[in-house]
């Protein structure tokens, strides 16, 4: 076993099994989103064995910098002083733990009877010049709708989450009128 | 047993099944998108994945799944930011954002 073997390991564990926790028994939502960031950190450390270092960084900034905090914010913006998490049915929770297990069965059996023409190449080089090329070349497309898409997404964010504190100037005139 | 391309599908696979799961049976508005999340990385995993150990059609490049999984996590953080938004704008309507609760189409 080398050692980016194990290190496949730990990133993997500390991938999964946060995550398993986080979904199936954590009652504090909370606890959750930071047992999320640990799973965020172990697909980083996935993404740097795959020698997608620009991948790996980018995942730290938008998903541990970027979406964690908003998905707190999100948490204790809209926080009640008792915060108890209603348990779902336990018919809810039956079928949906079936249907995840008989998927996950899929996906494993799928994953083990396909013949993957996988080749382990060596470790590739840097990623990040060949990337920005593709993304001013062959991907120019993509890139700029996505671009526009990300602009017009967060324009959007920003109206909606607004609109009330216009509401609540007009409450104020209404009221000094 | 050497690391391959399986080992990473797996793990990608049980990010995916959990996400799905926490979907399906949270009632809470951010406990579900803390699912979406989940989805959305197992995806982008499995394309970087596909990227490093699938060996490319002879004149395409060997860095396309990265531009897949990049793309897929500047929608995510696009998807999360509109999320919250309206998250912030139900909450402040209806006082709650469990999704059972919201029932009403026209408040």
């Amino acid at each position: 076993m080398t050692l980016p073997d194990i290190l496949f390991w730990c990133f993997a564990a500390l991938a999964v099994i946060p995550a398993i926790l986080c979904v199936a028994f954590s009652r504090n939502i909370v606890r959750a989103a930071f047992l999320l960031l640990l799973t965020f950190w172990g697909v980083a450390g996935l993404y740097g064995l795959l020698s997608a270092d620009f991948l790996a960084a980018v995942q730290l900034i938008v998903y541990v910098g970027g979406i964690l905090v908003l998905i707190l914010f999100g948490v204790m913006l809209s926080r009640r002083m008792t915060m108890a998490e209603l348990p779902a049915g336990t018919g809810t929770t039956f079928l949906a733990a079936a249907g995840s297990l008989a998927l996950g069965l899929f996906l494993w059996q799928v994953i083990q009877h396909t013949p993957w023409e996988a080749t382990s190449q060596p470790a590739t080089s840097a990623t990040v010049r060949p990337i920005g090329e593709l993304f001013l070349g062959k991907f120019l497309l993509p890139f700029e709708f996505v671009s526009v898409l990300l602009l017009g997404a967060l324009v959007g964010a920003v109206i909606i989450a607004r609109k009330e504190l216009d509401e609540g100037g007009d409450d104020e005139m209404e009221a000094e009128a | 047993m050497h690391v391959g391309l399986q080992h990473y599908l797996v793990v990608s696979g049980l990010l995916f099944v959990s996400g799905l799961y926490a979907v399906m049976t949270r009632r809470n508005s951010v406990w579900i998108l803390m699912g979406i999340e989940l989805i959305l990385n197992a995806a982008s995993l499995n394309f970087a994945a596909f990227s490093r150990f699938v060996t490319p059609a002879p004149g395409v490049p060997g860095e396309t799944g990265l531009i897949a999984s990049i793309v897929i996590i500047v929608l995510a953080a696009a998807e999360a930011a509109v999320a919250l938004a309206i998250l912030l704008s139900i909450y402040r309507n209806f006082r709650t954002i469990e999704t059972s609760d919201l029932k009403e189409l026209k408040g």
